[in-house]
């Protein structure tokens, strides 16, 4: 391509005249010769194209679209956008029969380069250009031929070397510009086919970014090649999205000036397209603070994208009121003891009668019908609940593990039922396996034939329609074509969910062991699902960075929850089943809303894909864990980190609070349950500026926090579950290597 | 696209994409290599880290070649197959060249098919609860342990187990005794102890062949020898499958013809070995054995040879079982035998030819148990120096007697303290102390009343025993017991000797009680030295007085080297039982040793495993002649 060669031409001239002594004049004598400061260049592009409507950049795309289908014989459809976007036969006629289609070419793969720029290339290259024909991919992309490529080595050390050498309260807040800037020049280099002065770029400055973001510079290190950056989709992500950063006003009035000053264009340029900075008024933020919030894909969350009110709160359970009555009547004309429950009733209801400010309507979303069983569940479990132990730092719970043995096709996911009855593994052999780990044992429906058979008056039809030859320890369910990597008991104990590699949910029978129906939607693996704590609803996500709500009477999901930028590697329902966090490997925390389908909270922070999530039992508060160890506490009312729990040494695959959410545990690759004292951990006062600001001081008492830590025998903890009355199950299988 | 002059990341080189295209027939310039090059390193490298995500939801830490074809498959790339194996492939430079490659061994099909190792399939995925934790404080029990069926044998254990298990079952006999040797000798089996266990507890299903049921025993008595394994609760097992050799009225038994009789011996032989070197792992296994041996007997409705199989069962089991057990069912059980003995019908012919065993057995354990009795009512009298010399006789003469046919257990003569301080130690019964025995004359006159002239007759045949019936009724008779015990020992003297050579210089002696009697010891320190291939722990002091140093002793159970006992021999009278009476080669050996068992001080104990070496079994006895219950 002309531009590449033009480029490379240049870079040789630049390398000989240029020593190291002379980079500012260097920089400074080609940037200046080619185009103004920032704040010209858009003036004079404007200028060049005042003619256009819709702006040049704009232009320019729709003169490209408009070359790409007639290339394509499409003649509709350009009349058709002819017409719409406003554009005259002749403009398109003069700039294709230019006889130099080539400028045009050119010009049109910048989207918004100053003017002047554009000129010299076009200048240069009029000769050679003529077979180029514009590609909607390359106009469509963010990167286009910019300055000098050996000049960026010089840009980018001469803001380091600014940035180094500000005040100390600038610096750390300036020094967040290193890593996209750093990436966004190393890709247009890339991008230009400025391959050579790519990996010296890298190679000089990949060491000063910070250390959670290696992951990302070894896949960028791998793209050498423009024809590389199609398709990889981390790096689509860079530029189709922002990085968000958040600077004080006088740090950024700083950065501005110097650039100003040093007609420093390309830097400004990039710092204009690409980067988002969140401006506040105050005082700037410290290294640690900006340390603690970033480490995301795509920067900071911005300010107002958790400003959004999250109902909180828990649902208040009216059924209990009336309906326990009856219900708790007959469960004690069963049991003959009808005295003991009535007063625990009571305190029952009277508390659940005062209402939750933050609490959404009840009807807010809709929620299923409590049949018959369901309450009498509800019964069952709050007669469990009085017998419940209360933990403290001084109380401890007990720890149950349940050890998957001869696990040799691979455990990928555990769940347990809220009974703690039931113990489902999915497999990386496509199985899932249910267990039953009372005496109980698992019993098929039977058969249609046989239920014709059994007298349907009967008290005790429900026991009848059961086959007793059935009965057995576990059950396997098939029909997954791939991993199972996620699995979800109904609350009611009659469906499990699965979702797998081969991209489908799968809705199981626990009456039936059979397979109700296969939900598609995802196309790629589904990473995770989990039920409502309702019943009915579902959630799942995957690799398509689409998480997706689903109803289990629908085949097609209710709501499509889009925003994350890479894998939607977990997913969790809100206790009050309005809300929907999924953790994503593009390493936020997202909140959304089940009613409207909103991100209602993005919570940056994590250093690495976040595996596991967990919401408080009161709903104020989620907790997520990562690969990296981490264990990030979240305030959902302020939006607000309010805590970092560290001590894990592998990712954090399980998180569970207990009942009454007095302890945190965490489980992990590494092999240890971790308990962590949530109250005190929650105890954090914000105070309104913090809560304006969302600037956070994270208090590094992680050690205070951990109550406990216990060893598996080289057993990964994959799963946690609290019992009822608080005794807390583990779940993992045994690895023998 | 010159070469790189760093490397960041494995690179195919322009060489390699030459060369795998020249193997599919195309030509491809240096430029066009090197451009794919660069695009296959890049794609490999993008596949490597989609593969990552799908280790990381695996929860894994390991990448497979599985994740790495998922992660083809995602990019519309066809997956590798034939990587899948678990083990990692060993990639191999070729001598000549720089030529790397996959190892890809032979499989040789034919022995693949062949092999007779099928291997064990996976066990079934399970879970397992354990309450690790307990208010979060400590391990209740070791998490995590592994079921039996997760730590699986190598490859070569499990050869072992298939080959010794082939043999001893086998036809052919010499394999048998190599492999019942190598039983018996080899350190390393202990990961296939419940196996063989296992194997053994097949009696069960064979009972209807003797020969197995025989081999099988066999198999015991070398597991039970070997000093290397350490049998812990398995010793239940293995007692509970020797007692059904013992009791069960096998389906062999149907046959007359079928010598069921020496089975019955030999195991109850086994059962006392066991009992006496490893008794003591398994707490009350002593009166475990008793009361069902005496359930056995006081049960009208068994068949006889049940009986017998528990008569001898006691008597193996030393006199002391027999006083406690068979002497106070005797009056009962003496109605029921001698009806069936009085019966001259043809069809009785057969239960009475059994009839006729129980009551030679019955009259072999009695008659041990009137001789023993008296030797340790004269023993108390005289200090203890004449119940020693008397033991060592009496031991001495009842050990040439046994016709061993296979070799007896070493630490036979063990067996008469074992008793004692089994009791003592472990209170499985009365204790030793408790035991108010019924007063020899009375006993000896009740058994007369049921045996009349056939117990006098055989107590007279004993050349050495001579003396004690007379004796009996009174104490002063000792002496003369002594003398005859001494006469007997002196016989044994070479014998006796030699084995005490090398332990009693340390010996019990300084310690040991006022010894008066003269030979044993001293002589034997003096000259016999040199004999000593004549060691034969059997009738080593130490040993008889190793009752509190028991528990020392079966863990000291060296392969003792073969002892060359001389062809000494008493003749006792009556027929020679040959290959039958090896079940009572060891009645003898339990002496009056127990009340000893005071005598040797703990210094003297820890020298036991040396003692223990020269417990080599005898060949020679076999020729020893025998007769106890022959006149039927």
């Amino acid at each position: 391509m002309a531009a590449v060669q033009d480029g490379q031409v240049e870079s040789d001239a630049e390398k000989e005249t240029k020593p190291d002594a002379s980079n500012d004049v260097a920089g400074n004598s080609s940037g200046g010769a080619r185009s103004m400061s920032p704040n010209a260049a858009s003036s004079a592009s404007g200028a060049a194209k005042a003619a256009a409507p819709t702006g040049p950049g704009e232009q320019q795309t729709l003169l490209a679209v408009l070359q790409f289908l007639k290339r394509s014989k499409l003649l509709e459809s350009v009349d058709i956008l002819r017409r719409e976007a406003g554009l005259s036969d002749e403009l398109d006629e003069s700039q294709t029969n230019d006889g130099a289609a080539a400028g045009s070419a050119s010009l049109l793969r910048r989207v918004s380069v100053g003017g002047a720029a554009a000129t010299n290339i076009a200048a240069t290259t009029t000769s050679k250009g003529a077979e180029d024909q514009p590609d909607v991919s390359i106009v469509l992309s963010a990167y286009s031929q910019q300055g000098d490529p050996a000049l960026y080595q010089v840009y980018y050390s001469g803001l380091k070397n600014f940035i180094e050498s500000v005040l100390d309260c600038h610096r750390a807040e300036l020094s967040q510009l290193f890593y996209p800037l750093f990436v966004h020049m190393y890709l247009e280099l890339v991008y230009n086919n400025h391959e050579h002065e790519a990996k010296v770029f890298f190679e000089k400055f990949s060491g000063d970014q910070e250390c959670y973001y290696r992951d990302d510079l070894r896949v960028l290190s791998g793209l050498t090649k423009k024809e590389h950056m199609k398709g990889n989709e981390t790096l689509l992500d860079f530029r189709t999205s922002k990085f968000v950063l958040r600077i004080s006003r006088d740090s950024y009035q700083l950065l501005k000036r110097h650039l100003q000053e040093r007609q420093n264009n390309q830097i400004w340029l990039i710092i204009q397209e690409h980067l988002y900075i969140d401006i506040f008024d105050g005082m700037p933020r410290s290294k640690s603070q900006i340390d603690s919030m970033s480490g995301s894909l795509a920067g900071e969350a911005r300010r107002e994208a958790n400003k959004a009110k999250v109902y909180y709160g828990l649902l208040k359970e009216p059924e209990i009121e009336v309906p326990l009555d009856d219900e708790d009547d007959e469960a004690e004309n069963e049991e003959g003891k009808p005295k003991k429950k009535k007063p625990k009733k009571d305190n029952l209801g009277s508390k659940n009668k005062k209402q939750d400010p933050n609490a959404p309507q009840q009807n807010r979303i809709p929620l299923p019908e409590l049949k018959d069983s369901d309450k009498l569940d509800k019964i069952m479990s709050m007669k469990e609940a009085t017998k419940k132990i209360r933990l403290g730092p001084d109380t401890l719970p007990s720890i149950c593990f349940y050890t998957f043995l001869n696990a040799y096709q691979g455990l990928t996911s555990v769940d347990v039922t809220d009974d703690s009855s039931l113990i489902a593994g999915g497999f990386a052999d496509s199985t899932v396996r249910v267990w039953s780990v009372t005496p109980k044992k698992l019993r098929k429906v039977k058969s249609a034939a046989d239920l014709n058979l059994i007298d349907k008056e009967a008290d005790d039809v429900l026991e009848r329609i059961m086959d007793e030859k059935t009965a057995s320890e576990s059950k396997i369910l098939y029909g997954h074509s791939g991993p199972v990597y996620g699995i979800s008991f109904s609350p009611d104990r009659n469906y499990l969910l699965s979702s797998s590699e081969d991209g489908t949910v799968r809705l199981w029978s626990l009456q039936t062991f059979t397979c109700l129906v296969g939900y598609k939607g995802h196309n790629y693996p589904v990473w995770d699902t989990q039920f409502s704590p309702y019943g009915y609803y579902f959630v799942s996500g995957g690799h398509d960075r689409i998480a997706r709500l689903w109803a289990t009477d629908h085949y097609q999901p209710l709501r499509m929850f889009a925003g994350h930028l890479a894998d939607i590697t977990c997913t969790h329902f809100h206790p009050n089943s309005n809300y929907v966090a999924t953790g994503s490997a593009d390493r936020t925390v997202r909140l959304w809303d089940v009613l409207n389908g909103n991100c209602v909270r993005i919570f940056s922070g994590h250093k690495g894909p976040i595996h596991s999530l967990a919401f408080s039992p009161n709903g104020k508060y989620v907790a997520s864990g990562a690969t990296d160890g981490r264990v990030l506490l979240w305030d959902i009312g302020h939006g607000l980190m309010i805590g970092e729990l560290k001590g894990h040494t592998d990712t954090v695959y399980a998180l569970k609070f207990s009942r009454d959410g007095e302890i945190l545990a965490s489980g992990s690759m590494d092999g240890t349950v971790r308990l962590w004292d949530a109250l005190k951990a929650f105890d954090v006062e914000t105070d309104d500026f913090t809560a304006a600001t969302g600037h956070i001081h994270l208090p590094d008492n992680s050690q205070e926090l951990l109550l406990g830590t216990y060893m598996t025998k080289s057993t990964p903890v994959i799963h946690l579950h609290f019992t009822r009355r608080n005794l807390l199950l583990a779940a993992g299988g045994y690895n023998s290597q | 696209m010159a070469e790189r002059e760093e490397r960041r990341f494995a690179e195919v080189s322009r060489d390699s994409v030459k060369l795998m295209a020249e193997s599919a027939g195309v030509e491809v310039g240096d430029e066009v290599a090197a451009l794919l090059a660069e695009d296959v390193c890049y794609r490999l490298r993008e596949a490597a880290q989609n593969s990552s995500q799908f280790m990381r939801h695996a929860k894994r830490r390991k990448l497979t070649v599985e994740d790495f074809n998922r992660a083809l498959r995602w990019s519309n790339v066809e997956a590798v197959c034939g990587y899948g194996a678990q083990d990692a492939l060993p990639f191999r430079p070729a001598k000549e060249g720089e030529l790397f490659f996959v190892e890809d061994r032979d499989v040789n099909l034919v022995n693949l098919a062949l092999a007779t190792n099928i291997p064990n399939g996976c066990a079934e995925t399970m879970v397992r609860v354990h309450v690790s934790y307990l208010d979060g404080k400590g391990n209740l029990e070791p998490q995590g342990t592994v079921p039996s069926a997760v730590q699986s044998l190598s490859e070569d254990l499990l050869k072992y187990y298939q080959q010794i298990t082939r043999a001893i079952l086998g036809e052919d006999p010499h394999l048998m005794k190599v492999a019942l040797l190598d039983l018996q000798t080899n350190s390393k089996i202990a990961a296939l102890l419940p196996y063989f266990v296992y194997v053994i507890s097949g009696v069960k299903s064979v009972s209807h062949d003797l020969e197995q049921l025989n081999r099988l025993l066999h198999m015991v008595k070398s597991l039970v020898q070997n000093p290397y394994l350490y049998l812990g609760s398995y010793v239940r097992s293995l007692v509970s499958s020797v007692m059904y050799c013992i009791l069960e009225p096998l389906a062999a038994s149907i046959n007359p013809l079928n010598d069921h009789w020496t089975l019955r011996d030999y195991a109850a032989l086994l059962l006392s070995h066991i009992f006496w070197t490893h008794g003591d792992l398994v707490s009350g296994l002593y009166h475990q054995i008793l009361l069902s041996l005496q359930k056995v007997l006081s049960d009208p409705v068994r068949p006889l040879c049940s009986h017998y199989g528990a008569v001898v069962g006691l008597h193996a089991l030393g006199w002391k079982a027999v006083e406690r057990v068979l002497y106070p069912h005797l009056p009962a059980y003496w109605a029921n035998l001698q009806a069936v003995l009085d019966d001259y019908s043809v069809s009785n012919a057969q239960v009475k030819a059994d009839g006729h065993k129980v009551y030679g057995a019955i009259l072999v354990a009695v008659e041990r148990l009137l001789k023993m009795k008296a030797l340790s009512l004269s023993k108390p009298a005289e200090g203890g120096v004449g119940g020693q010399q008397g033991t060592a006789g009496g031991v001495l003469g009842f050990r040439e007697s046994s016709p061993g046919l296979s070799p007896p257990p070493e630490p036979l003569s063990e067996a008469g303290l074992g008793i004692a301080s089994h009791l003592q130690a472990g209170g499985a019964g009365c204790p030793w102390e408790d035991w108010t025995p019924v007063p020899l004359p009375a006993m000896y006159c009740e058994l007369y009343s049921f045996f009349g002239d056939s117990l006098a007759v055989r107590f007279s045949t004993g050349p050495e025993l001579e003396g004690c019936l007379p004796a009996l009724p009174c104490q002063p008779a000792d002496a003369r017991k002594e003398t005859v015990a001494n006469a007997a020992a002196g016989l044994d003297n070479s014998r006796k000797m030699p084995q005490l050579t090398a332990n009693l210089n340390i010996s019990p002696r300084p310690d040991g009680s006022p010894h008066t009697e003269p030979p044993p010891p001293s002589l034997a320190g003096d000259g016999l030295n040199a004999e000593d291939t004549f060691h034969d722990v059997h009738r080593v002091p130490g040993q008889r007085s190793a009752g509190p140093s028991r528990d020392v002793f079966p863990k000291a159970r060296f392969p003792p080297p073969q002892a060359g006992p001389p062809s000494f021999s008493f003749l006792i009278g009556g027929r020679q039982m040959g290959r039958r009476c090896q079940g009572r080669r060891f009645q003898t050996s339990f002496g009056p040793q127990p009340p000893l068992a005071s005598l040797p001080p703990r210094a003297y104990a820890h020298k036991l495993p040396v003692i223990g070496r020269v417990s080599k079994p005898v060949r020679r006895w076999t020729c020893s002649h025998y007769s106890l219950h022959l006149p039927l």
